[in-house]
């Protein structure tokens, strides 16, 4: 069969009326989650991991993605409107976007922002349908240390590679990884790190860390920094109908944005946030009306939101078919899987198709009622944006605890939903990155498994992980994501690099 | 994000907070050497363990307090944002309370405190005001989450009136 008609398989699970439904919630709650400054995707899924527990899967993982898109949505409504990015991958879109809407073009901005995160995400959606396939053929061939390798790599650009310090970078990694090693090893059954208590023996759960680190550690950060006064909420005025000459400006820009997200989105490389600052640079470049970049250039709103959305869908395709994340959200996504007995990867495209290709053909569905959310309802959004602070966050925290305690009502695992939150807190102050830490915790066991057959099948010679050329190209290319950004920084060219921060999703 | 790379200049004091740090990096990497040691002895034929790993995260978390020692001295630490600890206190005041009190008073009342601490952090500090409408609030999540989505939350008291 050929990609063509698994997608037209996939598109008769996804229109089941069931699945119509979880891809609505998922795209409303994505929504909502992503115009609220303060809580992201990833924070969104945590949440939901253990209220869906008991659901079926495909709708699950269909609502979980729509959160995804619905966020990298969402997101654009607040940097347009309020100045402050609803989620990482929109600072940029709040440099050109917010100009706009004092301008009193907010509509025309918003606007561009949704339509070109829809052109960008029926693309990338596509793109995922059918480049799929091939990593699919591509990852048969692969063994343990290809894996390996692979995991290496996607831990230095998730880590170090951006950002403002290689150092912060890798220690945030390494206490994922030092969280990780806690629990029965998967391979000889010996209790690791858990000093007897009977909680600790499974691991720490990825749901827990995540909601500590993501709700908690930035309830206490937002909260400690007093008073500052209610935020000014641009009001949407005029039309929200783009003219001509906006339509013109704005079209290749969107797709320019997602042959630049895509591809970034896709590699190992981190969040989405990167392609937007790229994608900005390149529209700066070109434009044919520079002088308007810093007052309000429709271009600057177009390109990276087109490259976020783009880059969300990217990074699905390590995802479904290397079982590999490389955003918070996705590694919370893996554990969505997991949670299922389901393993992404080759396999999952042989064993479970329907599951695979009904998830992809319900992203492209998403993306229809994600321009109907966004465009005429957007009056809707805004009024979130107007929810008084204690409020708003106290309800994340009831939502945040919620989750846990319904994972697991017992006073050991809030115990370390509050240490962890406070861990959280203290990086979030110090500048340390909080995506590695969930990024280790889930990806470092698999990494240890992969490194533990490798050297298995060698009979412990370890110079069969560099003898494979795969293998070997990919830690280079690891090795000098690690060593460049050092070199940089040292020589006080950090800055670019620490804009390209990825932070949260 | 961007929170700037520059340290003041005058001030090149090693940064005290940044030494902190780094022992709590060596304490934890002497934590997961002190743990794996016992099991070093258990290899299978492919020459590592359940410790080998461990072993080399610990190593790898002493270099970086080392690291984070050299950065503290020379100063490198990015200025950090004043913090103001008292919403901080209530908002942790907040999750004890809830820790402690949802076995015996249930889901509704403790996450009600919750609610209400969080309030408080955010500048609602009147609690007579703020404890109820955070109970009834989580009652009504309660009964949702756990009545039709059969969530497991603990019920206390005041669920067991309407369960």
């Amino acid at each position: 069969m050929t990609t063509f008609d698994f997608l037209m398989q996939g598109m008769l699970v996804a229109a089941q009326p069931m699945n119509l439904f979880y891809a609505l919630i998922g795209v409303t709650l994505g929504t909502a989650v992503g115009v609220l400054p303060g809580i992201g995707p990833a924070l969104t899924v945590a949440l939901l991991l253990p209220v869906t527990y008991r659901l079926d899967p495909g709708g699950s993982l269909i609502m979980f993605a729509g959160i995804y898109y619905g966020g990298m949505y969402g997101g654009s409504t607040t940097s347009i409107l309020l100045n402050t990015p609803g989620e990482s991958a929109s600072i940029v879109t709040a440099l050109e976007g917010n100009k706009m809407a004092r301008k009193g073009r907010g509509g025309p901005a918003l606007a561009t922002a949704a339509i070109g995160s829809f052109v960008a995400g029926l693309i990338a959606t596509l793109g995922l349908a059918f480049i799929a396939p091939f990593v699919v053929k591509l990852a048969l061939v692969f063994g343990p240390r290809e894996y390996f390798a692979l995991m290496v790599l996607a831990f230095v650009t998730v880590s170090s590679a951006f950002g403002d310090s290689t150092l912060r970078g890798l220690t945030s990694l390494f206490i994922g990884f030092a969280l990780a090693i806690i629990g029965i090893d998967q391979l000889t059954g010996q209790a690791r790190m858990s000093f007897g208590i009977p909680d600790l023996l499974d691991g720490i759960e990825v749901t827990t860390l995540a909601v500590a680190m993501f709700a908690i550690g930035e309830s206490l950060y937002i909260a400690a920094q007093g008073d500052q006064g209610p935020d000014k909420v641009e009001a949407v005025k005029g039309s929200v109908w783009m003219t001509g000459q906006d339509w013109a400006r704005s079209w290749k820009a969107w797709l320019r944005g997602t042959a630049i997200g895509f591809p970034i989105g896709a590699m190992p490389a981190g969040g989405a946030e990167i392609g937007t600052f790229l994608s900005y640079a390149a529209e700066k470049r070109l434009s044919k009306h520079p002088e308007e970049f810093g007052h309000g250039a429709i271009e600057g709103v177009a390109g990276p939101e087109a490259a976020n959305n783009a880059s969300a869908a990217g990074t699905l395709v390590p995802l479904l078919t290397l079982g590999l994340p490389t955003t918070a959200t996705a590694a919370i996504m893996l554990a969505g899987f997991q949670q299922y007995g389901l393993q992404p990867g080759p396999l999952l495209f042989a064993t479970n198709p329907q599951l695979v290709w009904g998830l992809i053909a319900s992203l492209l569905i998403a993306n229809f009622m994600l321009l109907v959310l966004n465009l005429p309802l957007v009056g809707l959004w805004v009024k979130l944006l107007t929810i008084p602070k204690p409020w708003l966050y106290a309800g994340i925290l009831l939502f945040a605890t919620l989750g846990t305690i319904g994972a697991n009502p017992s006073v050991f695992e809030l115990g370390m939903l509050l240490a962890f939150g406070v861990l959280g807190y203290a990086m979030r102050i110090f500048g340390y990155p909080i995506a590695p830490v969930v990024v280790g915790l889930i990806l470092g066991p698999l990494a240890e498994q992969q490194l533990r057959r490798a050297l298995a099948i060698s009979q412990g010679d370890v110079t069969v992980l560099f003898t494979s050329p795969v293998a070997a190209v990919l830690l280079v290319i690891a090795a000098a994501a690690l060593i460049v950004p050092l070199i940089l920084r040292a020589r006080g060219r950090g800055q670019v690099l620490s804009q390209l921060a990825a932070n949260e999703d | 994000m961007s929170k700037g790379n520059t340290p003041s200049t005058q001030t090149r004091r090693p940064d005290r907070a940044a030494l902190v740090i780094a022992v709590f990096l060596a304490g934890l990497a002497g934590l997961i050497f002190w743990d794996t040691s016992r099991l070093a002895k258990i290899t299978s034929y492919s020459g590592i363990g359940p410790a080998t790993i461990p072993f080399v995260i610990a190593s790898v978390l002493l270099l970086l307090a080392a690291w984070t020692v050299f950065e503290a001295l020379r100063g490198d630490f990015p200025a950090r944002e004043r913090q103001e600890f008292g919403p901080v206190i209530w908002i942790i005041g907040g999750l004890a309370a809830q820790m402690l009190t949802l076995k015996p008073l249930g889901f509704s009342i403790a996450t009600g405190l919750l609610f209400a601490a969080t309030a408080a952090g955010f500048g609602k500090r009147k609690l007579w005001f703020t404890i109820p409408i955070g109970i009834v609030l989580c009652l009504g999540v309660w009964l949702v989450f756990a009545g039709l989505l059969q969530l497991s939350l603990p019920a206390g008291p005041l669920e067991h009136l309407f369960w």
